[in-house]
C-alpha cells in the first residue's frame, strides 16, 4: 500500500494553486474578443437606432437628440414613394420567387442528392457556380436578355431574374436535409408497396417539411434584400422596396432625409418581421453549418 | 517504456463532486499502489466517469484530494498532473499521423527530437503498428485506432494511465483480442492504471482490483476473485453474474421464498441475521435435470419457457411455482412448457439482507456478451 | 426478347445499359432545374462573355476600352480593379479574423447564445443597402459616432468616416461579418470537444491546444468562411455608393459594370463583368489551392 508519510507531506505541501485556476473569459483574448462583439452589436444597434430616430424629426437637430417629434414623414413618404405599392411589388415577387424556388429545387436536390448517376459532378457544378460568380456577370447579360424579351419593368422579369441566384441557393440547402432522410425509410416504404408518388407524398414530403421551410424563407429573405438583379431589370412601375431605398439615398440631396429615413424604417420592419418569422421556423446555425456538420 | 515501475502511487481521499442539487460521486476513498490496475464497475450513470474525469483534471471535484506520489494534483489542471487518458471514442488528432499523435504528448514535454523520434518508434513497436506510423488515423480500422490512442497514452510514461472505457466502441471479438493486449502491456510496463468500464467480464479479467460503484457510492472493493465468489451486496451480486434472484425470509438454516423453500449453507460468516433476505444464485449454479437424483441438492420445479443453444449447454429460463422466473442451464435441451426439476447445492445460495431499495434489474446488469447500451 | 425485333432489341440493351449506370426514370427529375440554370444561367454568362468580343472597334477593342481607362465616367478602371481587390480582401480578412474568435468562444453553452445570434442574423437580413445608408446616418459628420468622440474630447475634427474607404470597409464587416460567424460557428461546434481534452490530458496548455489543435481543424472551415466572404464583398456596390465615394476613391467593378450598362454600352458593360469574375475566381482559385495543402478530413477524433 502507499506509504503514508509521502501522503502526509504531500497535503502539507504548498497550498493548491486553486486560485489561478482556469479564469475562463478574463484572458487578454477572451477580452478582445467579447470587446469586439460587443462593439459589433453596439454599433448596430446605435445605427438602426439613428435611422428609426431621424425618420421622426420634426427639424434636423444640432444636439443628440432631435427637437421634436412627428410621423408625418411616414404618411409623406407613402405617397412620395408609393410605399403601398412597393411593399405589394416585394411580396409578390418574393412569394412567386420561393414558389418557384421550391418546386424546382425539391426534385432537383433529391435526384442529386439520392441517385449516382453519369455527369452528377456536372450538375452539381451547375448549380455550385452561380454561388462563386460575380452576381454583376450574369446580371447584365441576363438583363439584356430580360430587355430583349420585352419583360423589363415587369413583374415577370423580375421574378425571373431573381430565379436565377434562388433556384441553385434552394437546391443546396435542401441536399443535406435530403442526405439526411435514411434511403432505407424509402426502401422500406417501396418494400410496403407505396409507389413513388406515395412515397414522395406521405413519407418524404412530411420528413422534408423542415428543410423546406428552411430554403423557403431563406430564399425568401434573399429575394427581399436582393439588389442588383432587381435593380437592373426594374422600372419606374416595378420596383421593390429594396431598390427604391437604394434610389432615394442616391438621391439624398433632393429628399428631405426624414423622408428617406422612414422609407429605411419601413423597409427594417419588413425584413425583421420576415428574420422573426425565419428564426421560428429555422435553425440559424444548422443551415450554415451544414458543411461543418458534425457526425456525432 | 524503461520497464518496471515508472508508475506512481494513486492516493483518493473523500472525493466528492457534485452536479447541483445532484450527487454524482460521494466519498470515494482508493489507494493505489505503484503498478496497479485497478478497475472501476458499474452501471451508466454510478459515477465511474465522473470519478475518471476528477482524475484526469477535466472536471473540479467538490470536495476532497488526489494525490499522486504524495503530490497533491486536485488543483492543477489536466495538462500538469502527468497523466495520460484513453478515450471511448479515441480522440485521435485527425490532423496528425499515427505517429505524430504519438509523439504529441512527448513535443508538449519538451522531449528533444531524436529522443522523441526512439520512444515513438518503440511504442508503435508495442501495439504492433509500425507500418501504419504515416498513416492517418481515418485510414486505420476502429481497434487500429484504440492501439494508437494507446501508444500515444503509454508513451509518456505517465505515472498513472487512465482508461475511459476503451474497448466499448469496438466489436466483440476486437474487443476480446485488445483486452488480452491490454493485459499484455500492463504486465509489460506495470503502469498505474484506472480503468473504467460497465462490463464486468472485462474489469474480472483486466484488473488486479475493483470497485464496484452505484449511484456515486462504492458498493464493494475487492480483487475479482473476492468480487466475483464473495459479492458484498445483493446488487454487487446482481452485476457478477448472480441472475437470479428471490425475495424470501432466512430462519435458521432454511430461506422461505413463499412457493419455495431452500436449504441453505456455506458461507456462514457471511449469512445475514434472520429475518427478511435475498437468495441469489448464479445460473450456472442451478441444473436443470428431468429426474434428480436423491440428495443432491434444494430441488425446485420449473414450467420451462424458453430454450437457448449455446454451444457448450443449454440456457433455460422458466418459472418457478411461485411464478418466479429462474434462469439456469442444462446440458440437455428440453421443450417449451416441458416440466423439469432445477436443482442447486445449499452451498451455492447466496443470501444477503434484504436491500432497502430494488436489485438492478439482471438484464442490464449482466452484459453476458451483448452490450447494453 | 425475340419478339420485339431487331430495333426494339437494341432500344432493350441501351435503356439496360443507361439503367446500369444509373440512369433510372427518376433520373428526370432533375431536368427542369437543370434546364433552367442552363438557359438563364449558363447562356447569359456565354452570352454576356461573347457581347464583350464585339466592341465597335474590332473583338478585343470594349477590353482595350476598359484597360485603357476609355470609358464612361473615366476615374481609371484598372484602379476599380485594386479598389474593388483591396476592400473584399481587406473586409474579408476582418471578417474571419473577427469571426474565429467569437465562432470559439461560442463553442460551448454560453448564455444568451440564441438571442445573440439572433441579433448577429439582423445585419444580414437588413442587406447592404438599409447598412449603407444606416452607415452613412451614424457614421456621418453630424451622427452619433463623431458626436460622442467630439463629446469626449478624443477628436478635435469629425472624424471623415463617410465618403471613403473607411466607411465602405465598415459597411461590409457590418453586413458579412454575421455570415461569416454563423459559418465558422458551424465548424467550431463541428470539431470534437474530447480533442480538447485529449490534447490538455497530453499535457498541452490552453494556448498549445488551441494553436496545435483547435487551429488546424478549422483552417480548412476558414479558407472555405473566406472565400464565401470574398464573393459576398467583392460584387456589391450599394455600399460603395451610400457610404463610400463612387466617383472616385470607392468606385468598385460592379459600379463600373453597371454604369457602362446603363448607358448601353453592352460590350464594354459585359468586358466589365468578365474581368469581374476573372479575377474573382482567380482569388478563389488560389486561396482553395492553398487550402489542398491543408489537412482534409473529418474533425472529429474517432469513429461517429
Amino acid at each position: 500500500m502507499t506509504d503514508v508519510a509521502a501522503t502526509s507531506t504531500g497535503q502539507a505541501a504548498p497550498p493548491p494553486v486553486g486560485a489561478a485556476r482556469r479564469p475562463p473569459g478574463y484572458t487578454l483574448t477572451g477580452a478582445v474578443t467579447w470587446g469586439g462583439l460587443w462593439v459589433f452589436v453596439g454599433g448596430l444597434l446605435l445605427a438602426v437606432a439613428s435611422v428609426l430616430l431621424a425618420s421622426l424629426t420634426t427639424q434636423l437637430a444640432d444636439g443628440w437628440l432631435p427637437r421634436g417629434y412627428t410621423t408625418r414623414w411616414y404618411t409623406q413618404s407613402w405617397t412620395t414613394f408609393g410605399l403601398g405599392r412597393l411593399l405589394v411589388t416585394t411580396v409578390e415577387v418574393g412569394v412567386a420567387v420561393v414558389a418557384v424556388t421550391l418546386a424546382v429545387a425539391l426534385p432537383t436536390a433529391y435526384v442529386l442528392a439520392r441517385l449516382t448517376f453519369p455527369g452528377r459532378r456536372l450538375l452539381l457544378l451547375l448549380f455550385l457556380v452561380p454561388q462563386v460568380v460575380p452576381v454583376m456577370t450574369y446580371a447584365v447579360p441576363l438583363a439584356t436578355l430580360v430587355y430583349r424579351l420585352r419583360l423589363n419593368d415587369t413583374l415577370a422579369g423580375i421574378v425571373l431574374v431573381n430565379l436565377v441566384p434562388a433556384i441553385p441557393f434552394a437546391v443546396l440547402v435542401l441536399l443535406p436535409f435530403v442526405e439526411q432522410v435514411d434511403p432505407r425509410i424509402e426502401q422500406a416504404a417501396r418494400v410496403c408497396g407505396a409507389t413513388n408518388r406515395r412515397v414522395f407524398v406521405h413519407i418524404l414530403g412530411p420528413l422534408l417539411v423542415p428543410g423546406l421551410l428552411a430554403a423557403g424563407v431563406l430564399t425568401l429573405v434573399r429575394v427581399v434584400g436582393q439588389f442588383e438583379l432587381t435593380f437592373l431589370v426594374s422600372g419606374p412601375d416595378s420596383q421593390t422596396l429594396v431598390v427604391a431605398l437604394y434610389g432615394a439615398a442616391v438621391q439624398a440631396g433632393e429628399l428631405a432625409s426624414q423622408e428617406i429615413n422612414a422609407m429605411a424604417t419601413v423597409y427594417m420592419a419588413t425584413t425583421l418581421t420576415l428574420l422573426l418569422v425565419a428564426l421560428r421556423v429555422v435553425d440559424p446555425t444548422a443551415v450554415a453549418a451544414r458543411d461543418g456538420r458534425s457526425s456525432r | 517504456m524503461t520497464g518496471r515501475g515508472c508508475g506512481g502511487a494513486l492516493r483518493i481521499d473523500a472525493l466528492r463532486r457534485e452536479f447541483g442539487s445532484f450527487t454524482a460521486l460521494e466519498g470515494l476513498e482508493l489507494d493505489v499502489p505503484a503498478g496497479e490496475f485497478v478497475a472501476l464497475l458499474g452501471p451508466s450513470g454510478c459515477g465511474k466517469s465522473t470519478a475518471l474525469n476528477l482524475l484526469a483534471g477535466l472536471l473540479d471535484p467538490t470536495t476532497g484530494t488526489i494525490s499522486l506520489d504524495g503530490r497533491r494534483i486536485d488543483r492543477l489542471p489536466p495538462e500538469q498532473r502527468g497523466i495520460a487518458m484513453v478515450f471511448q471514442n479515441y480522440a485521435l488528432f485527425p490532423h496528425l499521423t499515427v505517429a505524430d499523435n504519438i509523439a504529441f504528448g512527448l513535443r508538449m514535454r519538451g522531449c528533444p527530437k531524436p529522443e522523441r523520434a526512439e520512444r515513438v518508434r518503440r511504442a508503435l513497436d508495442l501495439v504492433r503498428l509500425r507500418a501504419q506510423a504515416d498513416r492517418y488515423p481515418r485510414q486505420l480500422s476502429g481497434g487500429q485506432q484504440q492501439r494508437v490512442a494507446i501508444a500515444r497514452a503509454v508513451v509518456v510514461e505517465p505515472r498513472l494511465v487512465l482508461m475511459d472505457e476503451p474497448l466499448s466502441n469496438l466489436d466483440a471479438s476486437l474487443r476480446l483480442d485488445l483486452r488480452t493486449e491490454i493485459r499484455a502491456l500492463h504486465q509489460q510496463l506495470s503502469l498505474t492504471t484506472i480503468y473504467v468500464t460497465h462490463d464486468q467480464t472485462e474489469a474480472l479479467s483486466l484488473a488486479d482490483r475493483l470497485v464496484v460503484l452505484r449511484d456515486g457510492a462504492v458498493q464493494q472493493v475487492g480483487t475479482p476473485a473476492e468480487v466475483y465468489e464473495r459479492p458484498a451486496n445483493a446488487f454487487v451480486a446482481g452485476f457478477v453474474g448472480y441472475r437470479n434472484s428471490l425475495p424470501g425470509t432466512l430462519t435458521g438454516g432454511v430461506f422461505d421464498a413463499g412457493d419455495l423453500v431452500l436449504r441453505v449453507g456455506g458461507y456462514g460468516t457471511d449469512r445475514p441475521a434472520p429475518g427478511p433476505a435475498v437468495a441469489m444464485i448464479r445460473p450456472e449454479d442451478l441444473l436443470l435435470v428431468r429426474e434428480p437424483a436423491a440428495g443432491s441438492g434444494n430441488e425446485v420445479p420449473l414450467d420451462v419457457r424458453v430454450c437457448e443453444y449455446q454451444g457448450r449447454g443449454f440456457a433455460i429460463e422458466g418459472s418457478g411455482p411461485g411464478g418466479q422466473l429462474l434462469h439456469c442451464r442444462s446440458d440437455r435441451s428440453f421443450r417449451p412448457g416441458e416440466r423439469a426439476v432445477a436443482v442447486v447445492a445449499p452451498d451455492r445460495v447466496r443470501l444477503f439482507a434484504r436491500p432497502q431499495t430494488e436489485t438492478p434489474t439482471p438484464d442490464r446488469a449482466l452484459p453476458v456478451d451483448g452490450q447494453p447500451s | 426478347m425475340s419478339a420485339s425485333g431487331p430495333s426494339g432489341d437494341h432500344l432493350l440493351r441501351w435503356r439496360d445499359r443507361a439503367r446500369r449506370r444509373g440512369v433510372t426514370p427518376t433520373v428526370w427529375l432533375v431536368v427542369p432545374g437543370a434546364l433552367f440554370m442552363v438557359v438563364f444561367f449558363v447562356y447569359p454568362v456565354c452570352y454576356g462573355v461573347g457581347l464583350s468580343f464585339q466592341g465597335t472597334q474590332g473583338w478585343s477593342s470594349a477590353y482595350r476600352d476598359f484597360f485603357a481607362d476609355r470609358l464612361v465616367n473615366n476615374h481609371g478602371s484598372r484602379r476599380s480593379i485594386l479598389i474593388t481587390l483591396e476592400l473584399a480582401l481587406a473586409a474579408s480578412v476582418v471578417n474571419v479574423v473577427l469571426a474565429v474568435p467569437i465562432a470559439y468562444r461560442m463553442r460551448g453553452r454560453v448564455r444568451a447564445k440564441r438571442a445573440l445570434i439572433a441579433v448577429v442574423l439582423v445585419p444580414m437580413t437588413l442587406g447592404t443597402v438599409f447598412v449603407a445608408s444606416a452607415m452613412k446616418e451614424f457614421l456621418g459628420p453630424s451622427g452619433w459616432l463623431n458626436r460622442a468622440l467630439l463629446g469626449i474630447g478624443a477628436i478635435e475634427q469629425p472624424l471623415p468616416l463617410v465618403g471613403n474607404v473607411t466607411g465602405v470597409l465598415l459597411s461590409l464587416v457590418f453586413t458579412g461579418l454575421p455570415f461569416a460567424f454563423l459559418l465558422m460557428v458551424g465548424y467550431t461546434s463541428g470539431i470534437d470537444p474530447g480533442l480538447d481534452k485529449a490534447a490538455a490530458v497530453c499535457g498541452a496548455r490552453p494556448a498549445q491546444r488551441f494553436w496545435l489543435v483547435t487551429f488546424p481543424l478549422l483552417l480548412p472551415g476558414m479558407t472555405i468562411t473566406f472565400c464565401l466572404s470574398f464573393v459576398l464583398a467583392f460584387g456589391v456596390f450599394p455600399s460603395a455608393t451610400l457610404v463610400g465615394n463612387d466617383a472616385g476613391p470607392t468606385r468598385v467593378l460592379s459600379k463600373v459594370a453597371y454604369t457602362e450598362y446603363s448607358y448601353g454600352h453592352y460590350p464594354t458593360a459585359s468586358a466589365a463583368a468578365v474581368v469581374m469574375a476573372v479575377v474573382q475566381l482567380a482569388v478563389l482559385g488560389l486561396v482553395l489551392s492553398a487550402r489542398g495543402l491543408l489537412h482534409r478530413g473529418p474533425t472529429t477524433g474517432g469513429k461517429g
